[in-house]
């Protein structure tokens, strides 16, 4: 029983990790791009988010609705103005001006918020669980994996039932044909990136509620979403959601044997699984 | 005699240090269908990426209805109204055939002749095919599927570079009977071909390049075989 | 005729910067020892990300692993430190095989987090081995510096401090590493090997058919620069005297000012790491006090380096004067 237990709290685990990923998913399917920054850019929301929430008096959850667009606009400019620059053949520059970018926002965030740990506070809902048959599950974990399956959801939806999807796949598969349809694949890149700093802002909300976070924590955060990405299968969203469900689960089971082996588990089930299947769970045909 | 609604003059362009044309001059009427031959590497579609704006020009080297479009990107020039079925058609292969066709689309703004319906009646075959991937399909379906992606955004000027490429003689064939109909909606043409005679059977016009120049020009009917042969190949007579 | 100019002042240098110990203050030699074995670490990192199109963000792994052979030589089976820096060089390349088969696999930029995976595995197995203090690690055993094979003999010899004696024994050892791997760098770069290896970075494909194998080459370069990253992690951590997993597989420490020295400098050039490392230097000093500042300032410089001008303060030193040093590529003969 204390086996289905950890496996529970394991899968609502990765739901965390699955939108830790899902921006990162996206931006790489769009553009090939991997933002090292990614990570960083999560706590950068998980700020943006508190501040806002102690500035206004507001609910984390009203407050990230004000965080969300702010975001947007820092993907936006951060593609338009810096990683457009970048993109190209040579796998150099984009790795490390994100590279740079993310040493320049952790201490950025240390200069403006100190190191101390911080938390947003949501109330009495965070202590909340409701009874699954014979297991106990806090509220806030399970949102968060609800919420993690409705935003992939949602961008499968973007992805392959709108015009927007349609133009992303569009200069994902050959830029200058989709040049060629009217497309301007630098703005549909700003866009990507816009859309995926508005999930890393749904990411950060539930990272400060269910624990403490500080500048520093961006880089671990960085490689849960990456190892749910690899996972999972490069360019697909559902993957995405499984890859962080593995991760999750494994570091549940290594916490159970012993607390220091958590996130060492999560480690070793990446390797094994790129070991078995280097393309990841569901690889897309076409890559 | 009508007016031109693509003039090029003295266009050039130029691969990092190696030049591919050399002052190229054109005019396209309205309405007209213009061929453009050339054997291999004569930089017949160095000129359609000029044109589109893939590669750079000179601002005064293109006009279209009198605009100058030469410093155009490629989204400006298909805005301005000149859409490319590229040379080895180049479909979306995670977009089905129906959405290769709407992304076609994807800048048009207002109505215009061109719809799903229109071109499914032209080329039938797509409507049975419509949602399977592009790449699914055969050469001569794909090459509909190009031709029809170009239509959607309603061209006032549609190039096509080698749409006979690799493709059986029926099917070509059966591509080029629907050049009428395209002309029809208004759209005036360039076909780009190194297979002459078929080129000659649909154009009112031939250009004949060779290594970056335009070396004959005029009307198939003016043109003899031999002159043709000559400007082509590069043999003096 | 300027390659024998240059060469003359690279030995002249040498002797220089040998004879600060004898010369110059302890202060000297301590901050002149984190220069050198920054440039170490620096020159691997530029010779598998500049020339072998290597990203990797995990070389604290091999940092990390030369530390605690060297720890666990002295402490665990009571061998000279200077045997133990031996032993972590090896230590490293061994580590590097299985990493190296792993990673691998991964393109690109999922090679560049596939490293660094793979590091923090490294460390939190490391936190694991509880006769090196688990992890909140160890230190050496005091005295164990001083009684160094060749400290007595130094200290003599100069009439210093055990300590002093040291400080200067470790410092010659960083020098002679540093010049090792730039000379054996440059060296490796002018041969049928280098020559291959940039041609695999300019153009893969044509590289292939001139019967270069790229993955063979690359996993060679892999496993040498770990086993120079390993060497100088093993050194560093005999004048640091104190290991944590923490510190000897830190990121920052040990890859990320790695990574900007290089690209300051110029990545992809053999000059490079050189100026990087200078002008690293002469920023720590000057901004060291406003801590964070420093940092940010760093990656400001990175990414705008990044985006204006590739090859670094080297390029464009270079693309200015036309001077270029250590030539890589075999000049085209004079044509008469
Ligand atoms: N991307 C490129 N980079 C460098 N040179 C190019 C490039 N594309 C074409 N060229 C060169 O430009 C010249 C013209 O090429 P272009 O593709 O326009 O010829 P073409 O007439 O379309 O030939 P084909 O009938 O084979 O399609 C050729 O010499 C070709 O080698
Ligand atoms: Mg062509």
């Amino acid at each position: 029983m204390i086996w289905v237990d950890t496996i529970v709290q394991g899968v609502l685990l990765g739901g965390l990790y699955a939108l830790f990923a899902a921006g990162l998913s996206l931006v790489f399917g769009i553009m090939r791009l991997v933002n090292l920054a990614h990570g960083d850019l999560i706590v950068l929301a998980a700020f943006v988010i508190l501040t806002m929430a102690g500035a206004l008096g507001l609910h984390p959850f009203v407050a990230v609705l004000i965080a969300a667009p702010v975001m947007f606009a820092v993907g936006w400019l951060l593609q338009t103005y810096v990683l457009n620059r970048v993109l190209g053949d040579d796998i150099l520059p984009p790795l490390l001006v994100t590279f740079g970018l993310s040493v320049v926002i952790q201490n950025g965030l240390l200069e403006g918020f100190s190191a101390d740990s911080q938390k947003l506070s949501a109330g009495p809902i965070e202590a909340a669980s409701i009874k699954l048959g014979p297991i106990a599950v806090g509220v806030m974990p399970l949102l968060t994996l609800v919420s993690a399956i409705v935003v992939i959801f949602a961008l499968n939806q973007l992805f392959y039932r709108t015009k927007l999807g349609r133009a992303f796949r569009a200069t994902s598969d050959d830029a200058v044909t989709a040049g060629l349809m009217g497309i301007r694949p630098r703005n549909v890149f700003a866009i990507a990136t816009g859309i995926a700093m508005v999930v890393a802002t749904i990411a950060a909300l539930y990272l400060g509620i269910r624990a403490n976070f500080d500048p520093t924590i961006g880089p671990a955060r960085l490689i849960y979403a990456f190892q749910a990405v690899i996972i999972g299968g490069l360019g697909s969203l559902w993957g995405t959601l499984a890859g962080g469900i593995v991760i999750g689960v494994a570091q549940g089971l290594g916490a159970a044997i012993n607390p220091e082996w958590q996130i060492l588990a999560g480690h070793i089930a990446f390797v094994l699984v790129l070991l078995i299947r280097p393309r990841g769970l569901f690889p897309r045909a076409n890559d | 005699m009508s007016a031109p609604v693509l003039t090029i003059s003295n266009l050039t362009a130029h691969y990092g240090d190696f030049q591919a044309l050399f002052g190229v001059d054109l005019t396209l009427e309205q309405g007209q269908a213009l061929a453009v031959i050339g054997a291999n590497g004569a930089g017949k579609s160095t000129l359609m990426r000029a044109i589109t704006g893939i590669l750079p020009s000179p601002r005064d080297a293109i006009t279209l209805n009198g605009r100058a479009i030469g410093h155009l990107s490629a989204p400006e020039v298909l805005e301005a109204g000149i859409s490319m079925v590229p040379e080895g058609r180049k479909l979306f292969p995670s977009l089905s055939v129906e959405e290769n066709l709407l992304i076609g689309a994807h800048a048009r703004t207002g109505n215009g002749y061109w719809t799903l319906e229109r071109l499914y009646d032209l080329f039938p075959i797509l409507r049975e095919r419509r949602h399977n991937p592009g790449t699914a399909l055969s050469g001569g379906q794909q090459q509909m599927v190009a031709i029809g992606r170009a239509l959607m955004s309603n061209p006032t000027v549609l190039l096509c570079d080698e749409i006979s490429l690799g493709l059986a003689p029926v099917v070509i064939r059966d591509i080029y009977a629907t050049f009428p109909k395209i002309r029809e909606s208004g759209a005036s043409v360039i076909v780009v071909e190194q297979d002459i005679g078929q080129a000659l059977r649909i154009a009112d016009h031939v250009c004949c390049m060779m290594e970056g120049r335009i070396t004959l020009s005029g009307a198939p009917t003016d043109l003899s075989r031999d002159a043709i042969h000559n400007a082509y190949f590069g043999v003096s007579a | 005729m300027k390659n024998t100019l240059t060469k003359s002042v690279a030995v002249l240098l040498f002797v220089g910067l040998a004879l600060v110990p004898v010369l110059g203050t302890r202060a000297m030699v301590q901050d002149l020892f984190m220069v050198l074995t920054l440039l170490i670490l620096a020159l691997n990192w530029n010779m598998l990300a500049g020339f072998a199109g290597l990203v990797s963000v995990g070389q604290q792994a091999f940092v990390g692993i030369g530390a605690y052979a060297m720890f666990a030589a002295v402490i665990l089976w009571g061998l000279d430190p200077l045997v133990g820096i031996a032993i972590g060089g090896v230590a490293a390349i061994v580590l590097a095989v299985p990493i190296a088969f792993f990673t691998f696999r991964l393109n690109g930029a999922y090679f560049a987090i596939g490293t660094w995976v793979a590091a923090e595995i490294v460390r939190l197995s490391l936190a694991q081995w509880k006769a090196l203090g688990g992890g909140t690690g160890t230190s050496l055993p005091k005295g164990t510096t001083k009684d160094m094979f060749g400290v007595d003999l130094i200290k003599d010899a100069l009439d210093m401090s055990s300590s002093a004696a040291s400080d200067a024994l470790t410092y010659w050892l960083a020098l002679l590493l540093a010049a090792v791997t730039l000379v054996s760098g440059y060296v490796f770069l002018r041969s049928r090997m280098g020559l291959g290896l940039q041609a695999i970075r300019d153009n893969a494909e044509a590289a292939r058919s001139v019967g270069v194998d790229p993955i063979r080459l690359k996993a060679a370069v892999y496993l040498l620069t770990a086993f120079g990253t390993g060497l100088c992690g093993a050194l560093l951590f005999i004048q640091i005297t104190r290991v944590t997993p923490d510190a000897a597989f830190d990121v920052v420490d040990w890859t990320a000012f790695v990574i900007f020295i290089t690209v300051i400098g110029g990545i992809g050039t053999l000059p490079g790491p050189v100026v990087g490392v200078i002008v690293f230097y002469a920023l720590q000093r000057t901004l060291a006090d406003y801590g964070t500042i420093y940092l940010i300032v760093l990656g400001l410089i990175g990414i705008a380096i990044m985006l204006f001008a590739r090859k670094g303060l080297w390029g464009i030193f270079t693309a200015k004067t036309g001077i270029e040093l250590l030539l890589l590529r075999h000049r085209a003969p004079k044509r008469s």
